[in-house]
């Protein structure tokens, strides 16, 4: 079963992942993929209830230009755990695209890779996996806590070991 | 050398933890080996032929007495009494168990050691010239372990960069015309260099590697300023990490899509990432770097003066000691000291290895003879860097002792090999045997020293591990319809003077590839002027006369 984890909660999804040959819902929100926007672009631009896009591995969204705007979520693909692009997309977006919409990771999404993914800018997990929601927040938690520090800066995480060896004394 | 703080300490320890935790959930089986296979080979655990092999950073090749025992520990403890040395500078365990793994991690990093990113598609241990602050030839004032440190530590864990599309390999020197880093031939070579301006910084070459795919690396900016470093190596990882190849792990280094990018649009995409995202938190401070400079500090040298008459007299007394002086000491920045290799290249026994208490003897005559300081070369041999001449000839004695006193440095005995169809799983044929059957063959030193300089590099597959393409004579082996063949290229060379090897012509069998090598080298005997090293010769003279002997039987 897939749920969303959003700051380590298992939180109700009100978007639907539409797929390229699926009709569009009525009304609320929707993910479509690349593909699907870049064909539908008007139709969807007039929908009235909130957009969001998923990107393949190898679909940076610094090809989205200005459409970015357009997107309330951006949905990065896993389409294996050890495929790291997603990595750099969210980073990107958050950094450089000034995205400040939700950023969202979904396909091969494991245990051992939240931490990395949460420190890369990722807001939400689709996380399919067999246990119960008390387990996978407790799985979360324990990945997070993983390491007490971090060497290297990043979207999220622990101050710096670089700049707490470095601070002023208080 | 650099000592661990508290945070140090504690990335350790978490990592230790969080691997422990995923050994066991493999055991339980909520981990599949497909999902594990990753976690553990982010820290150094390979399953090979037989038996997990378990490989232990060594950062930048550098290590003191009590790790050198803890690894001598780890090799009676949990291993069969040996371990060895490779070409990037670590250590390798053949037969651990796999649950025993997070007790040898415990047991490294009360050492300060660890086995982190020492495989897996991440940035590799860091690399280093392994003389690293001792050297006569390095730029004065900087030491290439300083930013090999701080390299180590942004790139541990780094989030971004931990399932790149290949394994990543980093390696820095501040040596002066020489290379002993094969900086060329590394996914980053960093040189330590001053500008016009008479500021110090990194000259960058990007997309060097050997494999199936040799390539010398491009440079790609000739000054990169302290406070930059880390940015730009950050602006390189990014581009590589979303523009390379993940579709053939084959094509997946970064020297591929450089190649295939063309060098000036990959500079231009790693300038581009670089002056988005330079400064603020990626500004290296100087208070670090200050910071780490002082760890790798000279120490206190004596006033002495070279060729002290204790050293002269025992020289002039003793051929073997001269020998082992004249080949394997090199000259050391400070009078009266020297530089002092061991080999670990013993006739007729695999390269590289060495026994727990070999280990053991090193360790206690790194303490006695050279402030404690151990070095490990990419040529899978050690260094006491910090030697006082008059002390060069019981350091000899005891190492006689522990039969550590091979005098082949940079001779045809001094073979690089990687392990071959013994233990690994990716190999076409074994590459130990012909190493040491090529050791018995030129067993006598004087040979080998009629020879002179000679670089003889094995690889037992395409992967190229033995480095057989930057050898002066490379071999490498073959699988023809289950026999074991030996392909043999001449010319290459991994230092300042970078080349490829070139193939010389049809493989040989396992029966006739020593042979071969013989033939090569009385060919060389026969043409070569004066001072003519052999890959001089052959620079002067290409494959034609070696060609000739080799395969024109009828000559």
């Amino acid at each position: 079963m897939t749920r969303l984890l959003k700051d380590g909660k298992v939180t109700p999804d009100d978007w639907t992942h539409v797929g390229d040959d699926d009709a569009l819902p009525d009304d609320g929100p929707v993910i479509v993929s690349l593909t699907r926007w870049q064909a539908e672009k008007d139709s969807l631009a007039g929908r009235n209830s909130g957009l969001g896009i998923r990107l393949a591995a190898g679909e940076s969204p610094a090809d989205l230009g200005d459409d970015l705007a357009r997107f309330q979520v951006v949905a990065l693909e896993f389409p294996k755990f050890a495929d790291g692009r997603a990595y750099s997309y969210a980073r990107l977006l958050k950094d450089r695209l000034a995205f400040d919409g939700e950023v969202r990771a979904v396909g091969d999404v494991l245990r051992d890779q939240y931490r990395a993914m949460y420190r890369c800018g990722f807001d939400t997990l689709e996380i399919d996996r067999n246990v119960s929601d008390a387990e996978l927040e407790a799985a979360w938690t324990e990945a997070l806590g993983d390491f007490r520090h971090a060497y290297q800066a990043a979207e999220r995480g622990p101050q710096t070991i670089l700049r707490r060896r470095h601070a002023a004394p208080a | 050398m650099y000592r661990y703080d508290e945070f140090d300490h504690a990335m350790v320890s978490d990592r230790v933890n969080q691997f422990r935790g995923q050994v066991a959930r493999r055991i339980a089986g909520d981990l599949t080996e497909d999902q594990f296979k990753p976690l553990r080979l982010q820290n150094g655990l390979y399953l090979q032929l037989h038996a997990y092999m378990l490989r232990v950073a060594i950062p930048y090749g550098q290590l003191n007495a009590r790790q050198m025992r803890m690894l001598a520990h780890i090799a009676r403890k949990y291993d069969r009494g040996y371990g060895h040395f490779t070409t990037r500078q670590n250590i390798q365990y053949n037969w651990p168990k796999l649950e025993d793994t997070p007790d040898i991690l415990d047991d490294l990093a009360s050492v300060e050691m660890h086995a982190i990113q020492t495989s897996g598609n991440t940035i590799r241990n860091v690399t280093a010239d392994q003389y690293a602050g001792v050297a006569a030839d390095e730029l004065e004032g900087e030491d290439p372990r300083v930013y090999a440190e701080i390299i180590r530590q942004w790139s541990t864990f780094h989030p971004e960069f931990a399932f790149l599309p290949r394994k990543f390999k980093i390696a820095v020197s501040a040596a002066q015309g020489v290379d002993r880093a094969a900086v060329r031939f590394h996914d980053i070579g960093l040189f330590i260099v001053k500008n016009d301006a008479g500021e110090i910084g990194f000259e960058v070459w990007v997309g060097g590697g050997l494999g199936r795919t040799p390539m010398i690396a491009k440079k790609v900016r000739d000054f990169v300023a302290k406070p930059d470093l880390l940015a730009y190596l950050e602006a390189i990882l990014r581009v590589y990490n979303l523009e390379g190849r993940r579709d053939n792990m084959y094509k997946a280094r970064i020297k591929i899509l450089v190649h295939e990018t063309g060098v000036e649009k990959f500079s231009r995409l790693v300038e581009e990432e670089f002056e988005a995202t330079r400064g603020g938190d990626m500004e290296l401070p100087a208070e670090e770097v200050a910071r780490i400079r002082e760890y790798f500090a000279p120490p206190a040298y004596e006033a002495l003066e070279d060729d002290p008459q204790a050293l002269t007299a025992r020289r002039f007394e003793h051929k073997a000691f001269n020998d082992w002086v004249r080949v394997n000491t090199v000259r050391h920045k400070a009078p009266g000291y020297a530089i002092a290799n061991i080999s670990l290249k013993p006739v007729g026994l695999p390269p590289g290895d060495i026994s727990a208490d070999q280990m053991d003897t090193v360790a206690d005559l790194a303490e006695q003879f050279s402030m404690g300081d151990i070095r490990a070369t990419h040529e899978q041999n050690l260094v006491l860097p910090d030697v006082r001449q008059d002390q060069l000839y019981d350091l000899w004695l005891g190492l006689q002792k522990a039969g550590l006193a091979d005098a082949n440095l940079d001779h045809i005995g001094d073979v690089i090999c990687c392990p071959g169809l013994d233990y690994c799983a990716l190999a076409n044929a074994r590459s130990i045997p012909v190493s040491e059957r090529i050791t018995q063959r030129f067993a006598d030193l004087d040979r080998q020293y009629e020879i002179g300089e000679l670089r003889l590099k094995i690889s037992g597959c395409i992967n190229a591990c033995g480095h057989h393409h930057v050898g002066h004579i490379g071999i490498l082996g073959v699988d023809r319809k289950d026999q074991e063949y030996y392909q043999i290229t001449l010319g290459g060379a991994p230092g300042d003077d970078a080349a490829i090897g070139k193939k010389i012509g049809a493989a040989f069998s396992s029966d006739e590839v020593v042979d071969a090598v013989e033939t090569i080298l009385m060919t060389y005997l026969a043409i070569r002027r004066d001072g003519e090293r052999f890959i001089d010769t052959h620079r002067r003279v290409g494959d034609a006369p070696f060609k000739e002997k080799l395969y024109d039987k009828a000559a």
